[in-house]
């Protein structure tokens, strides 16, 4: 499972990147955790507010820092 | 009576009168500084204009972002989407007061408007206002200067981004966005804003208040020991002589010298505080804060990667006129404000 976050660089991105590291621990899921902090790249998702939360290309969630309860319920989902 | 109250309000809540008498007495009886001297005037300044500008800062975004919280730019864009003409370059400048004020986000928000069918003039009008007006700068400036100075200023900078974002359009410079902006998918995503609860809202605010002051405080510190020097170490003559509102080139130096630079208004006030204490035009210090906020060389070498030179020429061309107007304009009618 590839979990990208969008954002470009600001702590609010590094929040959800552990977040979404944390969630995918305790799902006992495999991830690779990406960085994505080009803008063209980040639009290219459709999204304007960062951070965006990216698992498997698709868009889960936008301009908001997801708890890893938040992040674990979606991974549940999927 | 009512007036004397509003005055009083006005003094001590927005302007920090108390604050100010309070930095005095420290400064004179805890260290035995003479605050009329230069040195005790200086650091007088220093320390109020600091903290006052910090608890406004707090106060402000926090509920600002609050207010914030229901204008996602994806409710923005649906908004605008429902409106064409004057009335949408109107409405789009409005938006762009109640939207956050880093230039970081404007490319992600540009790209997000034009791809999903907005012309590229409503967005124009967006990008220019928020940066240069939003709630928080206005009751700063009404704090430092006065209430009519703020709503002025608030009013020239919508007429600049209504009349900046129609002209672009007019022209037709849709051709001149790069064509992988278009490609870009338009994610309704609309979950998000209904989901937010009081709750959510508050802690949203809280945490814009402590990332932007995160981010900005380097440049109000610069900011204010700018205003400091102006006010106690720059001799009077020399910005009278230089940028004083009877010099036709005051206000074009002012604009000129602020384009490049990229500060945060917060920053940029206590610099135009202290060169209107010191003789010059209010026309010329409120250009020259302008032009700090609304362009900069960092958000025009980003504006770049979206669209094409002749489109950002326009841009920074139509927004560079149109502080340097405004700035003339304050000089002629200042006198009203004062």
């Amino acid at each position: 499972m590839i979990i990208k976050i969008l954002g470009s660089g600001c702590k609010k991105c590094v929040a959800l990147g552990d977040n979404a590291k944390a969630a995918a621990v305790t799902a006992g899921r495999e991830a690779e955790i990406v960085k994505v902090t080009d803008f063209a790249d980040i639009a290219s998702y459709g999204v304007m507010s960062t951070p965006g939360l990216v698992i498997d290309e698709k868009l889960v969630s936008s301009g908001k820092v997801l708890s890893a309860d938040e992040i674990g319920v979606i991974l549940a989902r999927l | 009576m009512i007036g004397d109250g509003f005055g009083w309000l006005n003094d001590q809540l927005l302007r920090m009168q108390w604050l100010a008498d309070l930095v005095t007495l420290l400064l004179r009886d805890g260290f035995g500084l003479d605050t009329a001297g230069r040195i005790g005037a200086s650091i007088h300044f220093f320390i109020y204009d600091v903290i006052k500008i910090f608890i406004l800062l707090g106060v402000l975004i926090f509920g600002m972002s609050y207010i914030q919280s229901y204008f996602p730019p994806e409710r923005t864009r649906r908004i605008l989407g429902g409106v064409s003409g004057l009335p949408a370059n109107i409405l789009a400048a409005l938006l762009g007061t109640v939207t956050p004020f880093c230039s970081c986000s404007s490319i992600p928000i540009f790209i997000g408007f034009t791809s999903a069918g907005l012309p590229v003039g409503i967005t124009f009008s967006f990008l220019i206002s928020s940066p240069l007006v939003d709630l928080a700068s206005v009751i700063l400036l009404a704090s430092i200067f006065s209430w009519p100075i703020a709503l002025a200023y608030v009013v020239v900078g919508l007429v600049i981004a209504v009349v900046g974002g129609t002209l672009l359009g007019r022209a037709g410079m849709d051709r001149y966005v790069e064509s992988f902006v278009f490609r870009n998918p338009v994610i309704a995503h609309d979950g998000a804003e209904a989901a937010l609860t009081r709750r959510e809202r508050l802690q949203f605010a809280r945490d814009q208040v402590a990332d932007i002051v995160s981010r900005v405080w380097p440049y109000i510190l610069i900011g204010v020991g700018i205003g400091a020097a102006i006010h106690n170490w720059i001799p009077q003559d020399l910005i009278a002589a230089l940028l004083g509102q009877d010099k036709w080139w005051s206000v074009l130096l002012a604009t000129l010298a602020g384009v490049p630079m990229y500060a945060d208004i917060f920053g940029t006030l206590p610099i135009a505080e202290a060169l209107v204490a010191h003789g010059a035009g209010l026309g010329t210090a409120l250009a020259f804060m302008m032009a700090v906020t609304a362009l900069s060389l960092p958000s025009l070498i980003l504006l770049k990667r979206v669209v094409r030179l002749p489109l950002l020429a326009a841009f920074t061309g139509i927004v560079t006129a149109g502080i340097i107007g405004i700035g003339y304009l304050f000089n002629a009618f200042g006198y009203l404000f004062l």
